[in-house]
Order: C-alpha cells, then sequence, then structure tokens
C-alpha cells in the first residue's frame, strides 16, 4: 500500500514471554497504536539471530523490533 | 482439569472429622452463565449504573455488572444485585439485549451443594484497617488522605488514574503531588485506638515501596517521607532495598504522627508530630497514605468460630509454633493472613505447606478422585502434503465489528495449502469445538490456523480439540487477530482488516511448515533426597515419608537437629528440645527413611524425576536414585569481632546464653545487670541483611531474666525492634516487665570496656540526649546469622546463592521453595534466616512442592525443545556456553552438542547463537521463521 507518506513496515520478534504478552494487553487497555507492525512471536529474544533480522531487511522491513 | 472452581460461594456448615467431612455451600448467583460469557465487555459498557468500586478503594467507578478486576479468574462478568436496576426495580434490561452470547440470566438462583471431603484449608485472607474511626488522622475529611491499599491503586496501570500520580483532589487538572508523607502503624501497635496491638509485619515494606515507586512515577522531584516506629524490614533483602530507599533520597522520620488535618487556607494537609529530640514540629503534605494494617474481617471471624477453630486475641487462628499450618480442629488447615499477619513469599509457603499437611493423612486414597483425559489414536500426517483449515473468529463483535471477517475468510480461501475456511461467532464456544473436532476428521484437515485472540490465553484450548480430533496438538497456529488487532486498530477498520489479513497469511505460511512434535515420557524414581538433617530436613523428609514416599536424608554431622538443638523456646514458650527429640524419633522410627549420618554430598547426575547422587561419609560411598532432592543445609551463628566477644567471659551470643539456660548455669541468678546489644555484625555496609530472629531471641532471653527476677536491670540496645506480627505482644509484655531499651544508630554505637568481673557498656539515651553506662553481668550480642558455605552443593545441583550465601529461589515472591533447576527445592535457614515455625512452613511447602513431581509416574519431554543437528554441528560449543539450563553437552566421541530434553525449555538462544544453524528450536524453526518473515512483508 503507496501512499505520498513514508508508511514504515516494521516486522517485531516478541518473547513470549513478556513483550508478546505485553502486546496483548495494549490491546486488552484498547491502546491504540499505527497498524503497520507485524509481530512474530518466538520463544525467547535470545532466539532471534542477526540471520532472523536481516532476513527481515532483506525481504523489505524498514525496520525490526525485537522485543524480549 | 482437577481444580473446580466454585465462585460467589460461601461454606455454611462442615461436618464430620478428617478424612470424611461434608461441607455444605451455598453458591450466589452470579446472574451471567459462565459457559457462555466471553468477557467482551459489552454489558459493562452499555450499563448505566455506576457504582463506587470496591477494588479500587472507591477511587474509581464499576458498573453493576462487572468483572472485579482485570485479572479475576474466571475472567466473566457478574451482576452485583444490590445495585442491578433489573434486579432492584425491573427495569433497564440493557444487558440482557447486548450480550451478543446470551449469558445473562436475571433469573439465576442460589444453590446449596454438599461435598464430601478428607481435609479443609482455610485462606481468606485479611481485611485492611478502616481509618475512618481515627478521627486525628482525618481519613474521609480530605481526597488526598488515602489509605495504602487506595494508594496502590493510584500506581497502578490498571488503577482508577492509569497509574498517573495525581492528586485525587484535582484528577480534572492532572495536578501532581510534590510532598507525600507515610503514616505507619494505622490500625497496628496500636492498643488505644485501633485495639490491634499486633504488628502488621508488612506495612514497613509496602510503605519503602510506595514510596520508591512514587519517585519513579513523579515526573518533577518527589519528596517522599515516611513516618514510623520501627522499620520492619526483616524480610529477604528487604534492608538492601532500604538502604536504596535513603540513597534515592526518601526521607524517614522516627516519629509516630499526632494529627494530620486539611489546612483550610493552603488546600494540602497539614502534619503535627513529636521528633526524636522531643520537639514539636509541624509540615505541610500535599498527600498522606496511612499505611493501614491487616486484620480478619467479620465475616472470616464467623466462618472460624462456626467451625469451632479456635482464634487468639486479635482473631487470628491459633497455631503452634511447630504445626504453623494446623488449626484446633483436626483435618481443618489454613493459611496466610488468618493464622497471622504476614507477606506474600511466607503465604505462599504456607498455602504449599497447607497443601501438604491437608494431604498427608489422605495419602492412600491419592489419585482415587481424580480425573483423567481419554485421548483418541493419533492420525499420522507428517508424510501428508498440507491439508490447511482456518477458523476466523468474530469473537462477537470484539473481531467482527471491526475487521471485516467474510472478506479475510474469503483472503484465507487463496492462499497455498488451504483447503478449508470457516467463520465463527465464538471460535472457542463449546459448541464450535465440537464442530471443529467433527470438521477435522471429515475433511481430512491436518494442519490448523485460529485467527482469533491470543495463544496466550487459548492456544492450549485448540491443542486440547486437535488432540480430540485425533490430530498431533503442534500443527496449530493461531493469528493474533483481537489483541493485536481489532482491539488496537479499532478506529482504522481498514487498515485492521489489511492486518488481519496479513496475520493470516503468516500464520498459513508456518502452518504450512508445521511438523508434528513428540513427548517422551520418562519414569519418575519416586524417591527424595533431603539434604540437611536439622528442623526443616527433617520435617520436610518425615512429610514425604507420610505422603507415601521413600526419603534419603543425608546430615554432615554424627547426630541430626542443626540448630534446634541449641535453642530453649519459641516466643511462644513451647519448649523446643522436646519436639526436636520426637522428630529425632519419628525419623528413625520412620522405615521409609534411611539417615546418613556424617555423610555429604559429593556429586549429582541427571534431571528432575532421576537424579543419581553420589553421598559418601567415613565408611562408605554410595549411589542413589531420587527424583527429587530438598536441601535444608541451614545455617549458623556468627562469632561477632567487637563489643569484648571472646576477651570477656561475661560477653556471649544468644546461642551461648541459651546453653547456660539449658544448664541452668548459677551466673544467670548472680546477674544483676543484664544487657542485650542487637544487629551485631548485621545490617551494615559489608553484611547489609537483617538477621531476622535475633530480636524476638533477645526479648524472649530478656524476659526470662525478668521472670527470674524482676529487680534484674536489663537493657536492650537496639537499632529497629523488628518483633513483627503477633510478636509484638512479646515487646508490648517486655517493656511493662520494666526491661529498658534504647535505640541506637550505626554511627552512634554502643561502647564495651572489660572490666573484672563485669563489662561497663556505654551508650546515649536519645530521649535524655545523655549518655549512660551500665556495668554489665552479662553482655549478650545478638550477633548476625551466616549462611553455610554451599559451594559444593550448588555446584552439583546447579543452583545458585545470593552474595551473602542464601540460597535462591525461583522467584522470591511466587517460587519461594523451588529453585530454577526443576525438582530441586529449598527451605529452612539455608534459604534466609527464620523463626523456627517459618523453617517448619517451608519445610512442608517444599515437600508439597516436591510431590508434584513425585506423584506422577513419568515425565513428559520434548515438544517445543531444540535438537541439534550433527552433521551441521563443528562442535564449537558455543550453544553450550549460551544455554541457561546447561541443558547441551557436548557428545565426546562425535564431538557434536547434544540437548537433553528434559533440561531444555525451548528458549532457543543455542539456535541464534550458532553460526551454522545446526540447533532448531522445534515449533519455532528457521525454516517456520523465515517464511514468516518473509509473509510478513509479502504484499
Amino acid at each position: 500500500m503507496k501512499t505520498d507518506l513514508f508508511e514504515p513496515q516494521i516486522v517485531a520478534f516478541m518473547c513470549n514471554w513478556c513483550t508478546y504478552g505485553a502486546a496483548d494487553l495494549a490491546g486488552v487497555s484498547r491502546m491504540q497504536y499505527p497498524s503497520n507492525l507485524r509481530i512474530i512471536r518466538v520463544m525467547c529474544s535470545a532466539s532471534v539471530s542477526p540471520h532472523h533480522i536481516l532476513r527481515a531487511f532483506q525481504s523489505g522491513a524498514d525496520g525490526v523490533m525485537v522485543g524480549g | 482439569m482437577n481444580i473446580e472452581l466454585l465462585t460467589l460461594t460461601e461454606v455454611t456448615a462442615i461436618s464430620g472429622q478428617e478424612g470424611d467431612i461434608t461441607a455444605t455451600l451455598v453458591q450466589h448467583p452470579r446472574y451471567v452463565d459462565t459457559d457462555k460469557c466471553i468477557a467482551c465487555g459489552l454489558c459493562a459498557e452499555k450499563c448505566p449504573k455506576k457504582v463506587p468500586d470496591e477494588y479500587n478503594e472507591g477511587l474509581g467507578k464499576r458498573k453493576a455488572i462487572y468483572v472485579p478486576y482485570s485479572q479475576a479468574v474466571p475472567l466473566k462478568y457478574t451482576i452485583d444485585p444490590n445495585n442491578c436496576l433489573y434486579l432492584t426495580k425491573e427495569r433497564c434490561g440493557l444487558c440482557e439485549t447486548v450480550c451478543p452470547s446470551h449469558a445473562i440470566n436475571y433469573l439465576d438462583q442460589k444453590k446449596e451443594i454438599t461435598l464430601n471431603v478428607g481435609s479443609v484449608v482455610l485462606s481468606t485472607g485479611f481485611k485492611s484497617f478502616d481509618p475512618s474511626g481515627l478521627d486525628h488522622l482525618s481519613f474521609g475529611k480530605h481526597p488526598d488522605i488515602v489509605t495504602s491499599m487506595g494508594f496502590e491503586r493510584v500506581l497502578s496501570a490498571t488503577g482508577p488514574q492509569g497509574g498517573h500520580l495525581v492528586l485525587p483532589s484535582d484528577k480534572k487538572h492532572k495536578k501532581e503531588p510534590k510532598k507525600i508523607a507515610w503514616l505507619q502503624c494505622v490500625g497496628s501497635r496500636d492498643e488505644n485506638r485501633s485495639k490491634n496491638s499486633y504488628c502488621s509485619s508488612v506495612c514497613c515494606m509496602y510503605a519503602v515501596k510506595q514510596s520508591v515507586m512514587a519517585m519513579d512515577h513523579s515526573k518533577a522531584p518527589l519528596d517522599c517521607a515516611i513516618f514510623y516506629m520501627d522499620m520492619r524490614t526483616q524480610g529477604k533483602d528487604f534492608d538492601t532495598y532500604l538502604e536504596k530507599a535513603k540513597d534515592n533520597g526518601v526521607r524517614f522520620v522516627r516519629s509516630r504522627v499526632h494529627t494530620v488535618m486539611p489546612d483550610p487556607h493552603k488546600g494540602n494537609l497539614v502534619m503535627t508530630y513529636v521528633d526524636e529530640l522531643g520537639a514539636l514540629k509541624t509540615e505541610y503534605f500535599d498527600m498522606v497514605v496511612l499505611s493501614t494494617g491487616l486484620e480478619i474481617s467479620a465475616d472470616s471471624f464467623a466462618l472460624a468460630t462456626g467451625m469451632g477453630i479456635e482464634l487468639d486475641a486479635s482473631n487470628f487462628i491459633n497455631t503452634n509454633s511447630f504445626n504453623p499450618v494446623s488449626t484446633s480442629m483436626p483435618g481443618i488447615y489454613a493459611c496466610g493472613v488468618f493464622t497471622g499477619p504476614k507477606d506474600i513469599p511466607q503465604s505462599v509457603m504456607e498455602a504449599s505447606a497447607a497443601a501438604a499437611a491437608a494431604t498427608e493423612g489422605l495419602a492412600v486414597s491419592r489419585n482415587t478422585l481424580t480425573k483423567a483425559v481419554v485421548k483418541p489414536k493419533e492420525r499420522e500426517v507428517a508424510e501428508d502434503a498440507p491439508k490447511i483449515g482456518v477458523f476466523v473468529c468474530n469473537c462477537g463483535t470484539n473481531i467482527g465489528g471491526i475487521v471485516d471477517i467474510p472478506a479475510v475468510a474469503a483472503y484465507a480461501a487463496e492462499l497455498p495449502g488451504v483447503v478449508y475456511v470457516e467463520e465463527n461467532l465464538f471460535t472457542c464456544s463449546q459448541d464450535t469445538q465440537d464442530k471443529m473436532v467433527e470438521v477435522i476428521r471429515n475433511k481430512g484437515l491436518n494442519r490448523i490456523v485460529v485467527a482469533a485472540c491470543t495463544p496466550k490465553t487459548h492456544e492450549e484450548l485448540f491443542r486440547e480439540t486437535l488432540i480430540d480430533a485425533g490430530l498431533n496438538k503442534y500443527l496449530i497456529e493461531m493469528a493474533n487477530i483481537r489483541n493485536q488487532d481489532s482491539w488496537v486498530h479499532s478506529d482504522e477498520p481498514e487498515k485492521a482488516t489489511t492486518k488481519a489479513k496479513d496475520l493470516v497469511r503468516m500464520a498459513v505460511a508456518k502452518a504450512f511448515r508445521l511438523a508434528p512434535l513428540f513427548e517422551t515420557q520418562l519414569p519418575v524414581s519416586p524417591s527424595a533426597l533431603v539434604v540437611g538433617g536439622g528442623i526443616a530436613g527433617m520435617t520436610a523428609a518425615l512429610s514425604l515419608s507420610r505422603q507415601g514416599y521413600p526419603v534419603t536424608l543425608v546430615e554432615k554431622n554424627q547426630h541430626m537437629g542443626g540448630n534446634g538443638r541449641q535453642l530453649c523456646k519459641t516466643w511462644k514458650n513451647e519448649e523446643i528440645a522436646p519436639f526436636v527429640k520426637g522428630l529425632i524419633a519419628d525419623i528413625e522410627a520412620d522405615g521409609q527413611i534411611q539417615t546418613l549420618l556424617g555423610a555429604t554430598v559429593e556429586s549429582v547426575e541427571g534431571f528432575v524425576g532421576n537424579f543419581k547422587t553420589t553421598v559418601t561419609s567415613v565408611d562408605k560411598t554410595q549411589l542413589i536414585d531420587h527424583g527429587v532432592a530438598l536441601i535444608a543445609t541451614g545455617a549458623v551463628e556468627s562469632k561477632p569481632t567487637e563489643y569484648a566477644y571472646g576477651q570477656h567471659k561475661a560477653v556471649m551470643t544468644l546461642l551461648e546464653l541459651d546453653a547456660l539456660f539449658m544448664e541452668k548455669d548459677t551466673r544467670l541468678e548472680k546477674a544483676m545487670e543484664v544487657v542485650f546489644i542487637q544487629c551485631v555484625g548485621s545490617r551494615d555496609k559489608e553484611h547489609p541483611y537483617c538477621s531476622k530472629v535475633c530480636c524476638t531471641h533477645a526479648i524472649k532471653s530478656a524476659m526470662a531474666f525478668k521472670k527470674k527476677n524482676p529487680d534484674t536491670g536489663v537493657y536492650v540496645l537496639y537499632r529497629d525492634i523488628r518483633t513483627y506480627g503477633q510478636r509484638e505482644t512479646l515487646y508490648r509484655e517486655a517493656r511493662k516487665a520494666g526491661i529498658l531499651f534504647f535505640q541506637y544508630d550505626l554511627d552512634s554505637k554502643p561502647v564495651v570496656t572489660p572490666g573484672e568481673n563485669r563489662v561497663s557498656v556505654e551508650f546515649t539515651d536519645t530521649i535524655l540526649g545523655r549518655r549512660l553506662c551500665v556495668d554489665a553481668d552479662i553482655l549478650c550480642l545478638s550477633a548476625r546469622i551466616d549462611a553455610r558455605d554451599n559451594t559444593h552443593l550448588s555446584q552439583a545441583f546447579k543452583v545458585t546463592a545470593d552474595s551473602a550465601g542464601w540460597l535462591l529461589e525461583a522467584h522470591q515472591k511466587l517460587r519461594p521453595v523451588d529453585f530454577a533447576t526443576d525438582g530441586v527445592f529449598l527451605c529452612g535457614m539455608s534459604h534466609y534466616p527464620k523463626p523456627v515455625d517459618e523453617s517448619i512452613a517451608q519445610a512442608k511447602a517444599a515437600a508439597a512442592r516436591a510431590l508434584t513431581v513425585l506423584s506422577r509416574n513419568s515425565i513428559n519431554v520434548g515438544g517445543i525443545v531444540a535438537q541439534i543437528d550433527p552433521e551441521r554441528c563443528a562442535g564449537c560449543g558455543g550453544c553450550v556456553e549460551v544455554c541457561s539450563y546447561n541443558a547441551i553437552t557436548m557428545d565426546p566421541e562425535r564431538e557434536v552438542a547434544v540437548v537433553n530434553d528434559a533440561l531444555c525449555k525451548g528458549c532457543g538462544a543455542c539456535a541464534a547463537t550458532c553460526p551454522s544453524e545446526a540447533p532448531s528450536l522445534m515449533g519455532f524453526n528457521n525454516d517456520q521463521l523465515y517464511a514468516q518473515i518473509k509473509s510478513a512483508l509479502a504484499v
């Protein structure tokens, strides 16, 4: 979806035990945030390797977030 | 499955005896069918009736249909019949109209339930003291005077102010307080005004915590002052926290506040108090927090007395130090604040202890009433091409009201591998589950995607559905289109729909690559190893034996009993020696307990359920198979290095004094002046922790002198008297008996000069402002308690200790007797100094936690764990280094790394570290992750 305004595509790796739960809680609390974030659940942020991050950039991500 | 939760239920009668008790219960109507309610919140949104919210201490409002708090279990709504317009006036009925799952039932009736049980545990908790009656504190006269519970809600992110620290009196302008005062002992340690003479144990620590948190929450610099009598932060690591709070600028003022009043001119609060030197002071604050104590509610009182349970003068359940979770009625046990004020770790320990005590007598009937699942045979699908079924949930209107579900479903149908798509109103409802099982079977689906809420709450449910349908439970992937989509993008429905499609595409891409995962069952050695034969170790061993499991008890010395052998009496006057003798006799008479004296643990191999430990004693070495291990190696009273200890026979430690009492030494009769010095070697820079037991122990010993001869001059030099909980009774008695207490600080320590027969002790009296001197016949030092050197043991069992040497539990509040290493537990003073009753509670708790392993025939290992491809492994050992759980070892023959499934926690750190991608985390492997990454961005 291209518009004149730059809309970054962000991939987030989130730890199942903390950040992923926090993202769920943001929902429970009905907090609103921009929709251009795609969350990938991992079992620990330590399992995210540079390969994953680079692969995300290679695939077109404008930003990568690792939450743990 | 084996816990039935009956909410809104009261016990009306208990009859029978241990092993065969009939409990009569009344369940009050909820007016909401919990099977149907999906907690969407529409009812509460529409409900017109607002009521002060009890959970938020009246600082906010709730509706007449509500969930009491966001973590409520079950997470289901309930109607407050006293405030509901329909139930009180037959008007409204809006909730019934809007409820998408037809869960409202205004005709719900109360039910009587009769249960036949073996034992009963009471854990009804406490009620926070209501300060309304204390007119000198002006509670209720100004909104900025709140109770500590109220302040807790102010700071909470789910509280009425969303965690923003603003003055309740001026929420509109979001005016922040600049000065906050905490007043300790409101409704505690106060016979005159509140009638609660005991100490509530927890308020000092929570006030310190609240002040530190308030500073964190405040944007501008915040002045926090705590007005207290004695700072009672006796718990593990609490003093370190206290010192940190002081460093952060929290002020601690030793004073009992005289009055708090709203100042009508300035609009804030004016406080008058007398400082330590006796000067009258006036100070203004924006907010005042009353650190209200814990007490027993009228309902709990009625419950206990109705059952014939003995209570003490303050309505706490009477327990004795040797049976801290038993009530006066056999078969009825208790835990938590109902038996006395206590904090979370101690309550959690007691809860496990009560579970152990309540089941010791029922061990023969274990598993006779438990339910087990019957699983259908699993279909082999590993080699089959993916046939993916996608179930898209509307969640009532939670998702469907924002996201265009038909569009998402149509999109999903076009994705590779998808052969079936269905839209559901509620995918999680029982009828949909039943239908799903049918569909999976009939359509031959072999991978499932559920686009709904979060896997954190619902993945387990859908895994069960897969099992019922004969599929491997790991063949499901969820797309989180509610919590992480419709709820957070409700203002942008189109974008939410686009995101939902993306999330479904990512889930399908992963599901396409899912493979069945398998768990293997390893047998559990049904026996325990207990290291340490003191009170804690012996109690744990006996508890486990009564539960039906053999125990090997390893004791380093040639005799059992530990520190218990040197102690006289508990603070409640119970003789410790006969109790310890009884424990030893019980151990020796127990055919299931093997005692190894003069023995130590040499080495440990294996893991939870399957340990092999080598124990050596003087004459032999034995290999012991055991399923669990309990460490109860105790602690030791240190030898002081000051106050002329070791230089003069008048100077001794508390345990040495106890020895004189036990030997009935004549010096005790002759002593006319006796001085006790507290905190010797504790609570200083080198040893910042509090030894917890010494204040009570010293006062107990001091009282023994006064009882022998009321004319004996007895002086206690202290920093803070920490007679927490009901121990305060002893302190009060001591003051009444004429024992004199003098407070000192680290910079004004007492000075001891040895004389010929006596030692002279010089100290300052702060009230008189003068130096005083006592020539003491006996100077008793409350010496610090030291951790034992557990280095070898902790390395062998792969457990850790903190910087002071205390063994480190898995979680200080919630898992106080578990180690992070599965199957290994701790109890007694090796964890932290503690009195006999707490050691016993912790020992029983450790036994109960050990039972959760022993009572299983086998443990399941595997599933989401790492696997290392030996073809790719170069043997560098990088994964061994990063594994926090010691689950990876090198196979010396093949020179490759190998994962032990029983130890692996499935974090995947190894997979991320390996340069050649040899390890994969099953269910989260690189193929799957790369597919998710690619499809996340493939627009």
